[in-house]
């Protein structure tokens, strides 16, 4: 045991006698947070669009006029040329084209029905979806509207409707940043974790103190926990301090138990710092280290359901996401923070990250070589 | 110097592969208790490989090995807490402090906070570190991390100590300054594994080998060494052997 703190107090001073990571601890965060949670977003706002309208009538002009008023949409040009307003999609310029053919006003008056066209840019398949459902409710709101407006009073009750009302539970106000900030918290802790973990061991390779820890008795399971719960602390107090920022700059509800999070948290960080540790016992010098640990950090990420949702994923990307600590983490913290989640309702996850933890852990301690 | 007859150290046919090439090639030798005992050979002679076995930090390929009265493939941490190691590469933590690095090493090496503090304390007085107690490694001079290198791997009063080209670049006075220090350990009991390729250093030890290409080519006092190859100092002995491979 004794061994054990005489390992923690010397990585204490070495991480923070070093110059950088003081800002790395209290800046990143904030920046990320900041950055992060207002960039990231699945709102579509300012959808630019061309207009083509061949019709020029007072239907076609009170469609046009519907987008207009949207805080959505905006208006960047006018073309009588599909071809040009086509062009500027090539560029970049615009998302969306509506197309208003010749004879529209004429065919819905005429024969109740008339033609008109979105072409959306799908390079993003998710906006382009999102364009079109928007764009899709407006223009059948505007063909309720005329369709009124033509029938008048000749025939209301022919128009049925049926009319859907919503309920938006756990973020009534469908807040993005609320869904965001837990996530990009799991983040940053992760980030921190992995990376000062993966640097450490082989750090002491590449200076070749690593050799004169290895020819005093130390116990393997006592060099790794020595160096385990140093980054464990760190990595805590910095999950605590994103909380604060997140709670004073986006007022994020914390519906659930601050110690729940932190139970979690606690046994989350093993996995990752174990990892950390695995990696960099494997590795021969830093950026080797850097190097693996940036591989499973983007594809963890990637996968951990913070941008995506897991459930859209393939069948079989979800059986390998089961392998993926992130995932768990990202949801707990959600499900706690948000919804006000028991211990009843993440023990699955919980249960998941301790038996991931317990593995991982044994796994670094396993292959960590005295002897080479 | 009270070298006794018992042997510290007994090696029978050590061999150690790295694929096909051979560092150490049926290595057979006993370092007796309290002596000196140099380990000369140039450069990729092998001297490393051996020490780095003999410490229990890389596995031998085959061959029979004791040290400190424990079987180095059984008893490996029973080795480890009665051997110092001062490698060729820099041991300290050029980010801690003088008092610091004393302090972690005593620690893993399970001293008491007590013996620490005392301990540390004598050390850096015999020393003359003292005022450099909360100076940074990486602002001392090279001279003085060594002398300190070495005390820290003489922290916990170990059986053997075993030094990898301890002087290697620093300067003459503090390389004799250095020798004291060894004499000074082996005066308290302490047995001296220690591997140069200064010459003149060797002529310091009680007993020397010379590898030449992973074998001992020679091993005795340099007195019987010089006699023997007919030499006035142990340079023409070693020039000797080194050419005649």
């Amino acid at each position: 045991m004794r061994t054990i703190r005489y390992i923690i107090q010397k990585e204490f001073l070495q991480v923070f006698r070093d110059k950088a990571m003081l800002p790395i601890i209290f800046l990143v965060p904030i920046v990320q947070l900041i950055i992060l949670v207002n960039a990231a977003t699945f709102e579509m706002k300012h959808i630019r669009m061309s207009v083509v309208d061949l019709d020029l009538s007072a239907t076609s002009r009170g469609l046009i006029r519907k987008f207009e008023g949207s805080p959505f949409y905006q208006i960047k040009q006018f073309s009588f040329s599909y071809q040009e307003a086509m062009n500027q999609m090539q560029q970049g310029k615009v998302d969306l084209i509506l197309n208003i053919p010749a004879g529209f006003e004429k065919n819905l008056m005429k024969e109740n029905h008339a033609r008109a066209q979105f072409v959306i840019n799908a390079i993003n398949g998710a906006s382009a979806g999102l364009i079109n459902a928007y764009s899709t409710i407006i223009l059948l709101d505007y063909n309720r509207q005329t369709a009124l407006a033509n029938f008048n009073n000749s025939a209301p009750s022919s128009l049925r409707n049926i009319h859907t009302e919503y309920s938006y539970w756990y973020n009534p106000e469908l807040n993005y940043k609320t869904y965001m900030v837990p996530g990009i918290l799991v983040l940053l802790v992760t980030i921190i974790g992995l990376l000062l973990s993966g640097m450490n061991i082989v750090r002491e390779k590449e200076i070749g103190t690593i050799e004169q820890i290895n020819v005093t008795p130390i116990v393997k399971i006592q060099f790794i926990t020595g160096k385990l719960a140093p980054f464990w602390i760190i990595s805590l107090f910095e999950l605590a301090f994103g909380l604060t920022i997140g709670k004073l700059l986006f007022n994020i509800p914390i519906e659930g138990n601050l110690w729940l999070i932190f139970l979690s948290a606690a046994v989350y960080l093993f996995v990752i710092l174990a990892f950390g540790l695995l990696i960099s016992t494997i590795s021969h010098t830093q950026q080797q280290s850097m190097l693996i640990s940036f591989f499973f950090m983007v594809v963890f990420i990637l996968m951990s359901g913070l941008f995506t949702s897991i459930e859209s994923m393939p069948q079989w990307a979800q059986t390998l996401d089961k392998l993926n600590p992130l995932m768990y983490f990202i949801k707990i913290m959600r499900m706690v923070l948000l919804k006000g989640s028991t211990f009843a309702d993440i023990s699955r996850h919980f249960w998941a990250l301790v038996i991931y933890a317990f593995f991982i852990v044994n796994l670094a301690i396993w292959r960590y070589r005295k002897v080479a | 110097m009270a070298v006794s007859s018992e042997n510290i150290i007994i090696v029978k046919d050590l061999v150690k592969k790295f694929g096909s090439f051979v560092a150490n090639d049926h290595l057979t030798f006993e370092v007796r208790k309290g002596e000196i005992f140099g380990f000369l050979g140039a450069n990729g002679a092998g001297k490393t490989t051996a020490i780095k076995i003999l410490c229990g930090l890389w596995y031998p390929t085959s061959g029979e090995l004791n040290v400190a009265g424990y079987n180095i493939y059984t008893q490996r941490e029973k080795v480890k807490q009665n051997i110092g190691y001062m490698s060729q590469k820099f041991s300290l933590y050029d980010d801690l402090t003088v008092f610091e690095n004393i302090r972690f090493y005593g620690g893993i090496y399970g001293l008491r906070k007590k013996e620490i503090s005392e301990r540390s304390k004598s050390l850096m007085e015999r020393l003359d570190l003292s005022a450099a107690r909360d100076k940074l490694i990486r602002d001392i001079p090279l001279g003085w991390k060594q002398k300190l290198a070495f005390s820290v791997a003489m922290l916990h009063n170990p059986k053997i100590v075993f030094l990898d080209e301890p002087t290697g670049g620093v300067d003459p006075i503090t390389r004799r300054q250095f020798w004291n220090l060894i004499y000074e350990a082996a005066h308290g009991g302490t047995t001296v594994f220690v591997t140069t390729h200064y010459m003149d250093e060797s002529e310091y030890c009680d007993r020397v080998s010379i590898m030449v290409d992973g074998r001992i080519a020679a091993l005795d006092t340099p007195e019987k060494l010089k006699f023997q190859f007919n030499a006035s100092t142990m340079d023409d002995v070693f020039i000797q052997l080194a050419r005649g491979k």
